[in-house]
């Protein structure tokens, strides 16, 4: 922690980035090792690594294998993903308040799951796989709509306009979930708001396998565009000026941004904060340029949600807080911190 | 950013002259939504669960007999609700305004100073430790948490290295608030409050009674007045911080003046009728959209207009499935998501 502190105060030569990028690197690896050996079931570390490498009983490669691998390597898929997320959508807003929830993307899959839920008798006879296929399909339309109303012929997206937009939509989705709340059992209550507050339940290799396709095209596509973004940061008129298509590249990061997203909040329900503050966690580690900020961002996130996820499951075990609950009180104060100490 | 894209004549000339306002659209919203409001309260008052004709409502205010039951149900239980209706509506547009106007960041609402965050976090405690609480404790004790969380916001960023810029404001609000709701969501979930919560959350003007308007209108008069007469400053403010310095305003001052207004007025308002969202984000925008850029007019006529919307809202609330009340919050969305969706794509970046 103190080694980030003061990369901060020096001056930010391209050495101390990657020095912030390493120790982000590595307190990933620890908390990694950290989180497999926490949990319901205690495994001791000398424990976990025999049954890593093959040498376990069948219950410590079942818990190891089956219940932990999936969920950290989950915390750690969605966490770059929907920090990566904010990250464009900040970058081609040039808003400092957009996230992945702006888009509407929360809310879709929010009302999806309500309908889902308010349509099916029981919770529990409910097939469950079924629900993150919603969650996308609601997340995604809900973004195609916003993209569709914001879009204007000859001018593209006008960033104030597409956020607009997004408010617009979620809020009117938001409000059709405030009447649906107020009809459902407590029980079904109950199981909607933990799925919104964004716990990762999806946590077994088949989601691994859901989530991986989505991370793997867009995060490097996305750190392919990182030159363009910083093109597109200095404004509409520069980036033409200096000769992007400015609509067109929108047009594309802003479909990998609703990808990045929609994918995610498919499988974590609506963790919304990592969206919004890993890109400016990120920013004040690293500055502004994205070659350096996008792998920062994608770090930060991963880091987060790990963590919270890790404490979710052991500190205040065995109790239903939920990831995304934990990630606001963890990430929000060390922020505020953050924000605190540094220059605008 | 919003980084706007002012004027570059506006720095050094007179403000008054080169600054959109159409005062004319604003004389027009003043007389004409001052009279729809008159007609929305009357409508509001004599339509319900039990209908009571005009003539009747006229008798109950002006001619008052507490032996008629029409009567009574006017005075103890209609106009208040009304007149809170109305009250609210514009404590959240004028805060609203402000709030973008100091900030320049059009998404900026109120509750993005930490204040809803803050009354819906002191909310869920009570709810969960102190069950049965009287409604005055608690909106006296929501108030409390819209303070403590205005204050959280305001002096992390201006303790800050570098002072307090808009950036920071709206950051740390977010931040912040983020914290505060992710703790009450905690202690909803843990409690199994959450649909209790949710309802307060909703917003509604069916609680209010007398003893709250006593109790916030002087508060809200007396901010409302404040802003009216920092609506210059907030113009100038709206042109970025450089360009207000060169015109002789003391920054600092304004947006401490600002805040303060705007924790007063949605202070009030969320405590008495929860976080009726949307009308501080939606109103000022509309209202900038009819009447120009300067803040003189743009406080007044988003004080009308908000209490409008918040009328017929909670007019529509109560005849779309009587004798059941649906959320004002969702009505409010209801009307208000096509004109911000039509607002969107005219929107030029005016702030």
């Amino acid at each position: 922690m103190e080694a980030v502190t003061t990369a901060i105060q020096a001056r930010r030569s391209r050495k101390r980035k990657i020095i912030t990028l390493s120790v982000l690197g590595g307190l990933i690896v620890l908390v990694f090792l950290i989180s497999m050996n926490t949990g319901v079931m205690r495994l001791t570390p000398v424990e976990v690594i025999t049954t890593l490498f093959g040498g376990g009983t069948d219950k410590q490669n079942l818990v190891l294998f089956d219940f932990r691998l999936p969920r950290i390597v989950i915390s750690l898929l969605i966490g770059a993903g929907l920090a990566v997320s904010g990250c464009v959508m900040q970058g081609i807003s040039r808003n400092a308040l957009a996230d992945p929830g702006i888009l509407g993307i929360n809310a879709g899959a929010g009302l999806m799951v309500m309908l889902f839920i308010s349509l099916f008798p029981t919770t529990t006879a409910a097939p469950v796989y079924l629900l993150p296929v919603l969650a996308l399909v609601g997340a995604c339309l809900t973004a195609a709509l916003i993209c569709v109303l914001a879009y204007k012929k000859n001018q593209g997206f006008k960033p104030t306009g597409l956020l607009l937009t997004g408010i617009a939509v979620a809020a009117g989705i938001s409000a059709a979930m405030i009447v649906l709340t107020l009809r459902l059992s407590p029980e079904k209550y109950q199981f909607v708001a933990v799925w919104l507050a964004g716990s990762i339940w999806g946590s077994s290799w088949k989601f691994v396998l859901a989530l991986l396709p989505w991370i793997l095209v867009l995060l490097p596509f996305v750190m392919y565009k990182a030159q363009v973004m910083n093109v597109l940061n200095l404004g509409e008129s520069m980036a033409t000026g200096l000769g992007a298509s400015v609509t067109r590249e929108q047009l594309k990061l802003l479909a990998a941004a609703v990808g990045l997203a929609a994918s995610c909040v498919a499988v974590s329900g609506g963790i919304g904060f990592v969206g919004l503050i890993a890109p400016h966690l990120a920013r004040r580690l690293v500055g502004a340029k994205h070659q350096m900020l996008l792998p920062a961002t994608a770090l930060t996130g991963a880091l987060l949600v790990l963590t919270a996820d890790t404490l979710s499951r052991s500190v205040i075990q065995p109790s239903e807080i939920p990831t995304g609950i934990v990630v606001a009180v963890i990430g929000a104060p060390y922020f505020l911190y953050l924000l605190s100490r540094t220059r605008a | 950013m919003s980084s706007n894209t002012s004027n570059p004549k506006l720095s050094d000339a007179n403000i008054d002259v080169h600054v959109k306002g159409r005062p004319w659209a604003a004389t027009l919203i003043l007389t004409g939504g001052v009279a729809a409001l008159m007609l929305g309260m009357a409508l509001s008052i004599s339509l319900g669960a039990a209908e009571i004709d005009l003539e009747s409502v006229w008798e109950a205010v002006f001619f008052f007999n507490p032996s008629v039951t029409e009567h009574q149900i006017i005075q103890e239980l209609r106009m208040p609700r009304v007149l809170g209706g109305a009250m609210v509506g514009a404590c959240f547009a004028v805060s609203g305004a402000i709030m973008q106007g100091m900030t320049r960041n059009p998404l900026a609402d109120s509750g993005l100073l930490g204040l809803n965050a803050g009354a819906g976090f002191v909310i869920a405690v009570c709810f969960a430790f102190f069950p049965g609480l009287p409604y005055m404790y608690l909106i006296l004790l929501s108030f409390a948490g819209a303070a403590l969380g205005a204050l959280l916001v305001y002096g992390i960023s201006s303790m800050s290295r570098g002072g307090l810029t808009p950036v920071r404001l709206v950051l740390a609000g977010a931040a912040l608030s983020a914290l505060l709701s992710a703790l009450s969501e905690g202690i909803a979930l843990y409690f199994r409050i959450g649909q209790d919560l949710a309802f307060w959350y909703a917003g509604g003007t069916a609680g209010i009674h007398w003893n709250h308007l006593k109790i916030m209108l002087p508060w809200i008069a007396a901010a409302i007045l404040g802003a009216i007469a920092l609506s210059r400053s907030v113009t100038m403010l709206s042109l970025g911080d450089d360009v207000a310095r060169g015109l002789g305003q003391r920054t600092g001052l304004v947006k401490l003046g600002g805040t303060v207004i705007v924790l007063v007025l949605a202070g009030a308002a969320v405590s008495v009728a929860g976080a009726v969202g949307f009308v501080g984000l939606l109103i000022p925008h509309v209202t900038r959209k009819l009447v120009g850029v300067d803040y003189r007019l743009i406080i007044p006529c988003s004080a009308v207009l908000g209490s409008l919307l918040v009328v017929i809202a909670d007019l529509a609330a109560r005849m779309v499935n009587p004798p059941y009340e649906t959320p004002v919050g969702a009505i409010i969305a209801l009307i208000g998501v096509p004109f911000f969706l039509y607002l969107a794509r005219k929107e030029r970046r005016e702030l």
